[in-house]
C-alpha cells in the first residue's frame, strides 16, 4: 500500500499539487486521471521520487519515503518498478538485454538463471522471439510490453505506469490494460498508472482519483464513476457529445426508464 | 541561469559521481566500454590529423628556416618541440572535443529526454556514477594515450613529408629529434592531456545530463558544449603554459 499525505509541490510560484492526499491500495489498479496540465505526472513522480515535494508525505509500507536516506531509498527502489510513457527502453541493448539489466545490476544470478527469469517474464508479456531485436525493430504495442517485462522482472511490489496507452490503437491498448490489471492481481502488486484514456478507467479503475489543476477533485470506482455528479469530472469523462448521449442512455437504463436490449432488438425487426 | 548557478550545479554533478557501485562489475563493463567508444572511436581522426600535423610542420618550418647558419636537423628539433608541447595535446583535443564531447552531450541528452535516465533512478541506480563517472575516468585514461600516439605520429608524419619532399635526410632528422630534448616537455604534454581529457567528458557529461525539451535541445546542448569545451582547453593550455613553463630557464 502507498499512502501518499498532503503532497505540495510548486515550480517559481507555479503550483502544481496543492495537499493532495490518496491511498493507492494493494492488488488493484490505482488510477490518477486528470486534463493536461492537472499535476498527475507530477504526482507520479514524487511519489517515486524523480522529484521531491515541497511538502508532505509518502509511505510505503509504513516507511516514509521522503525521510528516507540514500541507501534506504536504493533498497526501496529495486521493490517498484515503472513504465514509462515512451518505455524508455535503453536503445543500445536488445529486449534481452534490457530486461537482463536490472537482474544484471541488483542479483548475483549466473547468465542461465537470468535468462531463465528473462524468459519468463517475456513469455507473461506475451512476446516471444524477440530476445535479440533493438528496440527500434519492435512496435510501440511490444516496447510498451518490453518495458512492463523489464519493470517487473525484479518481482516489484509497487508498479507504476505513466500513461501506458499514448501512442497505441484502441485494441493494443486494451490489451496492455488487461495485462497491467493481470499482472496486478497475480503479483498482488500496487499499481499506480497515470491516464487520461477512458476506457482504461472503465477497464482497470479500481480505484480512480481525478486531478483538476493540482487539488485531488474526486475519488471512486469504475463503477462510482458514471454516476459522479461532479461536474468537472464529467465533462472530462463526457468530453464528447456522443459520450454524454451514451451516459444519458446508461444513466436511463440503471434507472429502468429503457431496455437497450430490447429498442435494439426492435430497431434490428 | 547566469555563470556562477551553472558552475555550482557542474561541482555538484561532481560530487554526486561519487557514490559506492550497485555492481562493480557492470561499472567495470561499462567503463570498458566507454574506453573503447572513445579510444578505438576517435583513433581514426587521431592518425589522419597526427600525421598531417607533422607533415606540415615539416614543411613550414623548412620554409620559415632560411638562414644558412642553421643546421637542418633543427627542423627536426622544432617539429619535435612544436608536436609535442603544443599541436599535439591541444590541436588534438580540440578535434576530440567536437567528436567525443557532442557524442557524450548526444548520448547522456538522448537518455534524458527520452526518460531512460528516469528509469535508471527508478532503479535504484545512481545515474551520475553509473554513466558520467565511466566517462570520465575512460576519457583519463584514453586522452593522454591518443595524446602520446599523436605525438609519435606527428614526428614520424614530419619525418616523412621532409625526406619525402628533399628537404632533409632520415638520418639528419634523427639527429635533430634528440638534440636538446626536455623529457619536461612529454609531462607538460601529459598535463594538458589530462586536464583536457577531464574538460572534453566533463562539459559535454554536464551538457546532456541535464538537457530539457526534445531533439532540438539536445542538438543545441551539443552544440553548446563543445564550443564551451573548446573554448576551456584554450584557456586552461594559457594557464598551464603560464604555470608550468612561464618560470622555467627555456621560456
Amino acid at each position: 500500500m502507498i499512502e501518499v499525505k498532503n503532497i505540495k509541490k510548486r515550480f517559481a510560484d507555479n503550483i502544481v499539487i496543492n495537499d493532495v492526499s490518496a491511498v493507492m491500495q494493494t492488488g488493484k489498479c490505482n488510477l490518477i486521471i486528470g486534463s493536461s496540465g492537472s499535476g498527475k505526472t507530477v504526482l507520479m513522480k514524487c511519489m517515486v521520487g524523480l522529484f521531491e515535494p515541497d511538502f508532505g508525505e509518502i509511505h510505503y509500507g509504513g516507511s516514509n519515503f521522503l525521510t528516507m536516506n540514500t541507501e534506504e531509498r536504493k533498497e526501496l527502489r529495486q521493490q517498484i518498478g515503472m513504465l514509462f510513457q515512451g518505455s524508455a527502453l535503453f536503445d543500445s541493448m536488445t529486449v534481452e538485454q534490457n530486461i537482463m539489466f536490472p537482474l544484471d545490476m541488483f542479483t548475483k544470478n549466473n547468465y542461465a538463471e537470468k535468462l531463465k527469469r528473462v524468459n519468463e517474464v517475456l513469455d507473461r508479456v506475451n512476446l516471444n522471439d524477440v530476445n535479440n531485436k533493438f528496440p527500434a525493430e519492435i512496435s510501440g504495442g511490444m516496447k510498451k510490453r518490453v518495458g512492463i517485462a523489464r519493470a517487473i522482472v525484479l518481482n516489484p511490489k509497487y508498479l507504476f505506469c505513466d500513461e501506458p496507452n499514448s501512442g497505441l490503437d484502441p485494441q493494443t491498448s486494451l490489451l496492455i490494460d488487461k495485462l497491467i490489471r493481470e499482472i496486478t492481481i497475480d503479483y498482488k502488486i500496487t499499481t499506480v498508472v497515470n491516464t487520461h484514456d477512458m476506457n482504461s478507467v472503465m477497464e482497470i479503475g479500481d480505484n480512480i482519483i481525478y486531478m483538476y489543476q493540482g487539488l485531488k477533485e474526486w475519488e471512486g470506482s469504475n463503477k462510482e464513476i458514471i454516476f459522479s455528479k461532479n461536474q468537472r469530472l464529467n465533462e472530462f469523462i463526457f468530453a464528447s457529445e456522443f459520450l454524454q448521449d451514451a451516459k444519458d442512455m446508461r444513466m436511463l437504463e440503471m434507472k429502468g426508464k429503457i431496455d437497450n436490449n430490447r429498442n435494439m432488438d426492435e430497431m434490428l425487426k | 541561469m547566469d555563470i556562477f548557478t551553472q558552475f555550482g550545479r557542474f561541482v555538484l554533478m561532481l560530487k554526486g559521481m561519487f557514490s559506492k557501485p550497485e555492481n562493480g562489475k557492470m561499472y567495470w563493463k561499462e567503463f570498458m566500454h566507454q574506453c573503447s567508444e572513445i579510444g578505438i572511436g576517435a583513433l581514426g581522426i587521431v592518425v589522419i590529423i597526427s600525421i598531417f600535423m607533422g607533415a606540415v610542420s615539416t614543411l613550414q618550418t623548412a620554409y620559415q628556416l632560411v638562414s644558412p647558419l642553421l643546421p637542418l636537423s633543427t627542423i627536426a628539433l622544432i617539429v619535435r618541440d612544436t608536436v609535442i608541447l603544443e599541436f599535439a595535446p591541444t590541436l588534438v583535443c580540440l578535434v576530440l572535443a567536437g567528436v567525443v564531447g557532442s557524442k557524450i552531450a548526444g548520448e547522456l541528452g538522448n537518455m534524458r529526454v527520452s526518460e531512460q535516465i528516469d528509469a535508471l533512478e527508478i532503479m535504484g541506480i545512481n545515474t551520475k556514477t553509473y554513466l558520467i563517472l565511466p566517462k570520465i575516468l575512460a576519457s583519463l585514461v584514453v586522452i593522454p594515450m591518443l595524446v602520446v600516439i599523436s605525438a609519435v605520429l606527428g614526428i614520424w608524419g614530419g619525418r616523412l613529408a621532409g625526406v619525402m619532399s628533399g628537404i632533409l635526410s632520415a638520418t639528419t632528422f634523427d639527429k635533430g629529434l634528440v638534440q636538446g630534448f626536455q623529457p619536461y616537455n612529454v609531462f607538460f604534454a601529459l598535463t594538458k592531456a589530462y586536464t583536457f581529457g577531464f574538460i572534453i567528458s566533463s562539459i559535454p557529461a554536464y551538457y546532456g545530463y541535464y538537457v530539457k525539451g526534445g531533439s532540438l535541445e539536445i542538438g543545441r546542448a551539443s552544440t553548446k558544449s563543445v564550443v564551451v569545451s573548446c573554448v576551456m582547453i584554450l584557456f586552461s593550455d594559457y594557464i598551464l603554459a603560464q604555470l608550468l613553463l612561464g618560470g622555467s630557464p627555456s621560456a
